[in-house]
Order: C-alpha cells, then sequence, then structure tokens
C-alpha cells in the first residue's frame, strides 16, 4: 500500500504540472460560433487522427451539425482559429472543455496537493508532540482532534470560507485561504494515528538509547520516530487528497471556491448550469467524471492489502 | 448507566452552544455585514437605520450576551433575511432534511447490510460481481452521484428533478401532496445513499466473515443448525457491533453529503437555509442553523452509541461490559 500510495501521489503531481501543457487550448480561449458545441469522435485518415468540424444549426437552440465532407487535423498539429476541435466538446462561453479539464487538474489537484501537504505536516507535529509529551498537552490537543472530528467537514469548510470577504477575491488569495481551511479541517486524521504511533514507540529500546546518548526531544522526533510514521502518513494523504479535491469542487460549485474565470473542477460543475443544460450539453460534466476516477483509484489503492491478506 | 448518559447530555448541550456561538460571532467578524449585502442601493445613512432598525450596531458582546441569553430559553431571534423567527424556519427546512436523510439511511441500510451478509458468507461470480459494484458505488460521492443523476433523470423523464414538490404554491390534499413528495425524494436520497450502501456493504462484508469463523459459529452447525440459520442468527448479531459503530460516525457524513445535495437538486433543507444565511450575513439564522445542526448530530451519536451498547448482550443484561 505504502509504495503503491507514493507512486500514486507521485503520479498525480506530475499530472497536474504537466496537464496545462498538453492542452491544445488556452484555459480561457472562447469561439464564440461553437457555444456547447458537442465532442468531436476522432478517426484516422491515413496514420494521422482527424474529425469531421461541426457547423451551427441552431444559434438559438446551440444545435449543431457534422460536416462529413471536410475533416481537420488535430490541434496540436495544426490550429486552424475558425475550425477548432472539441475531442470533449466546448462548454457554455465555447471553452474547450478537454483544454479547460487539462489546466483545471493543475488547479483543484495543486490546490489538494498543497493542503494534504500542509494537514499531513501539521497533523505529523501535533500528533507527535501530543504523543510524546503526553499528559496534559496531549489531553488538549487530542480533545481538539476528536471535536474537529466530529463535526461534519463541510459545514466547517462553509463556515470558516464564509467567515471570509464573499467578494470575488483574486486567484492566490483564494488559493491560500482555501488551503489554510482545508488544513485546519485535516490535520485531526492524521494526527491521532502519529500520536498512537509515536506514544507506542515512546518507550521503545531505541528510543531510549537514543536519549540515553543524549539526544533532544526534537532529535528523537525528528531522526527516530517520525520516519516510523512514514507509512502512515503516506496512507493518510492518499486519503485527504481526494477528499479535498472533492472539497474544491463542492466550494467551487457553490460559488465560495475559485472565481469563474479560473478553470477548476468545481468551477467547470458549477458552470454546467441546470438540469436542461446538464441534459443537454452531459459533456460539461467532465470534471466529475475525472473526480470520481481519481476517488475510485483511490478506494482501490485502500483495499489492496485487505485483499491480499485473505 | 446513568452517569454516562448524564456525562454525554453534558457533552451535546456543550456542543450545541459552542458550535452556535462559535457561528454567531465568526458571522460577526467576517466582513461585511447584513445591511451592507442586502442594502447594497442604500445610502450611508439609511444603511446605518437599517442596522440601528435590526439591532445590528451593538457591540459584540453585547449581542452575543443576549442571543445567548435567548437562544438558553429557545428563543433564537429573528432572521433577518426571512424577518420571521429563527426556531420556525429552521424547524421546518430541519424537517426537510430530516426527510432526506432518513430515507437516505433506510435506503443505504436495506441495500447495503444485505449485501454485506451475501458477500460475506458467499464465493462465487455473484460476489465478485456485487464487491465491484460496490468498489464503484463506494467511489461515488454525493455531488457526483447527484450531478449524475440529475443527468438521467434530465434525460429519461423518470423523476421529478430538482425541489421537494413541484406544486410550488398550491393547495393539494394530504394524499396528493404526499404523492408527489415520494416522487420527489428518490433522486437526492440516492445520491446520498449510494456511497453509505457501499459502505455498509464492505463493513458488513468483513465483519460476518471474521464472525463465521468463530467457533460457535462452527458448533451451531455442528449441532445441526441449517447455514442460513446460523449465519443469520449465530453469526451475524456477533457482527453487528462493528457496522453500527459506522452508523454513528454516518450522522457527520450524511450531513455534510445532504448539504451537497440539496444544493445540486434544490432540497429546501437545512444546508440550503444555512448556506443563504451565510451569504447574507444574517447571524441570527446562521446561529440557528448551526445550533440545530449540532443538536442532530449529538442526537444521532448518542442514538447509534445505546444502540451499540444494547446489541452487546453483556450491556443488555445490565453486567459490566
Amino acid at each position: 500500500m505504502t509504495r503503491r500510495a507514493g507512486l500514486f501521489l507521485t503520479g498525480l503531481t506530475l499530472l497536474a504540472l504537466i496537464a496545462p501543457g498538453l492542452a491544445p487550448y488556452d484555459a480561457g480561449e472562447s469561439f464564440q460560433n461553437f457555444l456547447h458545441a458537442p465532442p468531436m469522435r476522432p478517426h484516422f485518415d491515413g496514420l494521422s487522427p482527424v474529425v469531421h468540424p461541426v457547423v451551427l444549426a441552431d444559434r438559438l437552440e446551440q444545435r449543431f451539425a457534422t460536416d462529413r465532407s471536410r475533416t481537420i487535423r488535430m490541434p496540436w498539429v495544426e490550429r486552424d482559429p475558425a475550425a477548432p476541435v472539441f475531442l470533449l466538446g466546448a462548454d457554455d462561453f465555447g471553452r474547450d472543455v478537454l483544454s479547460r479539464l487539462l489546466f483545471g487538474a493543475r488547479a483543484s489537484i495543486g490546490l489538494a496537493m498543497v493542503a494534504t501537504f500542509g494537514a499531513v505536516l501539521i497533523g505529523a507535529l501535533a500528533g507527535a508532540w501530543a504523543g510524546y509529551r503526553g499528559g496534559w498537552v496531549d489531553d488538549v490537543i487530542m480533545r481538539v482532534a476528536d471535536f474537529v472530528l466530529v463535526l461534519p467537514v463541510i459545514y466547517v469548510v462553509l463556515v470558516l470560507r464564509a467567515a471570509l470577504p464573499l467578494t470575488p477575491l483574486p486567484v492566490s488569495t483564494v488559493f491560500l485561504l482555501v488551503s489554510v481551511i482545508f488544513v485546519l479541517v485535516g490535520w485531526p486524521f492524521v494526527a491521532k494515528g502519529v500520536r498512537a504511533i509515536v506514544a507506542a514507540e515512546r518507550s521503545r529500546e531505541y528510543v531510549q538509547a537514543a536519549q540515553s546518548l543524549g539526544a533532544g526531544p526534537v532529535r528523537i522526533l525528528a531522526v527516530h520516530l517520525l520516519p516510523a510514521c512514514g507509512g502512515h502518513l503516506l496512507v493518510q494523504a492518499t486519503l485527504l487528497l481526494p477528499a479535498f479535491i472533492l472539497a474544491e469542487a463542492t466550494l467551487s460549485y457553490i460559488g465560495l471556491g475559485f472565481p469563474d474565470p479560473v478553470a477548476s473542477w468545481g468551477t467547470m460543475l458549477a458552470g454546467a448550469g441546470n438540469y436542461n443544460a446538464i441534459a443537454r450539453f452531459p459533456w460539461t460534466l467532465a470534471p466529475a467524471v475525472a473526480i470520481f476516477a481519481i476517488v475510485l483509484s483511490t478506494n482501490l489503492l485502500a483495499s489492496q492489502p485487505a485483499q491480499n491478506r485473505d | 448507566m446513568g452517569r454516562y448518559l448524564l456525562r454525554r447530555l453534558g457533552f451535546a448541550i456543550l456542543l450545541v452552544i459552542g458550535v452556535s456561538s462559535a457561528a454567531l460571532l465568526l458571522t460577526r467578524i467576517a466582513p461585511g455585514d447584513f445591511a451592507e449585502i442586502q442594502g447594497i442601493d442604500l445610502s450611508a445613512d439609511e444603511r446605518q437605520e437599517l442596522r440601528r432598525s435590526l439591532g445590528l450596531d451593538r457591540s459584540l458582546v453585547s449581542q452575543y450576551l443576549s442571543w445567548l441569553g435567548g437562544a438558553v430559553r429557545f428563543d433564537f431571534g429573528r432572521s433577518l433575511l426571512y424577518s420571521r423567527p429563527v426556531s420556525a424556519l429552521v424547524g421546518e427546512r430541519a424537517l426537510n432534511t430530516a426527510v432526506l436523510a432518513i430515507f437516505a439511511l433506510i435506503a443505504a441500510t436495506l441495500i447495503g447490510i444485505p449485501l454485506g451478509i451475501y458477500t460475506g458468507t458467499r464465493t462465487g461470480v455473484v460476489r465478485s460481481i456485487v464487491r465491484a459494484i460496490s468498489s464503484i458505488g463506494i467511489s461515488i460521492p454525493p455531488l457526483i452521484g447527484s450531478l449524475a443523476l440529475v443527468f438521467v433523470a434530465a434525460r429519461t423523464g423518470w423523476l421529478p428533478v430538482g425541489g421537494m414538490t413541484s406544486s410550488a404554491g398550491t393547495e393539494l390534499t394530504w394524499a396528493a401532496w404526499f404523492a408527489d413528495l415520494a416522487r420527489h425524494v428518490p433522486l437526492p436520497a440516492l445520491a446520498l445513499a449510494i456511497p453509505l450502501a457501499a459502505t455498509l456493504e464492505r463493513l458488513q462484508s468483513e465483519a460476518i466473515a471474521s464472525a463465521s469463523r468463530e467457533p460457535f459459529v462452527a458448533a451451531s452447525r455442528a449441532r445441526g443448525v441449517d447455514r442460513p440459520r446460523s449465519i443469520l442468527h449465530h453469526a451475524w448479531p456477533v457482527s453487528l457491533r462493528p457496522v453500527l459503530g459506522l452508523y454513528g460516525v454516518t450522522i457527520g457524513t450524511l450531513f455534510s453529503g445532504s448539504f451537497v445535495v440539496e444544493v445540486v437538486t434544490s432540497w429546501p433543507g437545512l444546508g440550503r437555509l444555512m448556506f443563504d444565511a451565510l451569504k447574507a450575513r444574517d447571524l441570527f439564522l446562521v446561529a440557528g442553523c448551526a445550533a440545530t445542526g449540532a443538536f442532530f448530530l449529538a442526537a444521532g451519536t448518542l442514538v447509534a452509541d445505546l444502540l451499540l451498547a444494547y446489541s452487546d448482550p453483556r450491556v443488555r443484561s445490565g453486567e459490566a461490559a
């Protein structure tokens, strides 16, 4: 599990970093004649993949017809602003859903990564301190952790976010504020396990040996005890990451996350619109599929060792 | 048992007061107040007048203390946004959320538990299929599930989408209203129930598999009890402990999930009310919603704990567990 989790997290980080580079168009590039254009199915013309362009059949109803007499090459090879290629369709502003999905991966996964890192760091420090010191420090930290764990996460996030300005904020501010909020609700999940491990390991011989050699608490925690928590930290990070991706999607969906023009999976879902729009243009729900894929892979990852044990 | 209950009650009261106070204070110190957000087109003087008439110009401490004084007598003040008593407003919406949560909980139990018993005690193709489906189900969070269900419903027209009833404002007979409600419940309830049912299936499956390996189950089979009976009457009761433990945690999850589902499907529940109140800086309504939420949370955890204790025969018969 720990090795797979490490690979999974590394893979997602790489995806978030390189995804925008793979996008055929810019996240904000809108094609006015292609509002809600449907996905175009690629096929092969010889060796190069091509698509048939779509033309507007009814502007008011946003209906399109496929022009089978012409083919256009992939946008990575050749870009024609008059005939854009929408492999996953276009959204309500005529922006390429695939490109926004890839740019959105950077915002959504990036935010979740930063928040996960923060939550694991704070949780590890708090849990280690509680487990090592014991006594009232332990009591206070663990009471607070338990209290946060009882509360419904979404509401805590919602109230904390609503306590900040509701007017649109710059993207970097949102990124920072939302990650801080996620860290505040996420650290107890990490701290509880770390505390248990540290409290159990504290009295082991190798720790006593280190103590008798004159090692201070910081050195013992950093060099001897926290490495023992490595597996736990990795597993918790793998569990927190999809939860934070989902939380960003929820916040942005209700309009308290990233501001509108920014491409994130949450703002894209928010832009999918009402019931009629969802029924007619289901490709705008592409980020939902992406989130589902990430949650599913996390769950398969988490259930793997249980199956091996049987 | 009496002392335990008393301690839990004390914790519940602390939770309700703590959570609602925190919500009230946070909303109060948040930038922008009700007069500023609701009265965009008012002049500075008019806004000040509005503040005075609503009592928003008082200091934080006096405002909080007068609210707290009312709250302990179950007077949660008036909503600024709706000009109605908070308790009446919150009561209506909390009922709507409860309807949703209860249907979801029942559906998840009826689907998850039997399937869990099945997959935990059988082998074969059907078991693998059920397990695969539950792997998928557990990965469909309410946000994704409700969007997907909205798409299916809007495409096929099988179920109405949005709201709790389709006849806003018209008078209906009780029977017609109920039938209408019954058509609107399944979609949001299912979105909430899917991941929960899958989680229950997982847990029940593991629990009953380990309970079936206990010697007393083999003993019951040796005495000539047939297999279904030995599973249901001997292994299942023992496996209930971890499963019931999940129900305590579930209340918080249901609440979080129901907020999302309420927003996506326009279900007029507590979550949406609190969201609107937060956006309008309607601090008394925020505090009232938070208090109600905390109350449900504490009550739900308590019921789950009691069920858990009751499922243990040592507790039931008065022995020390």
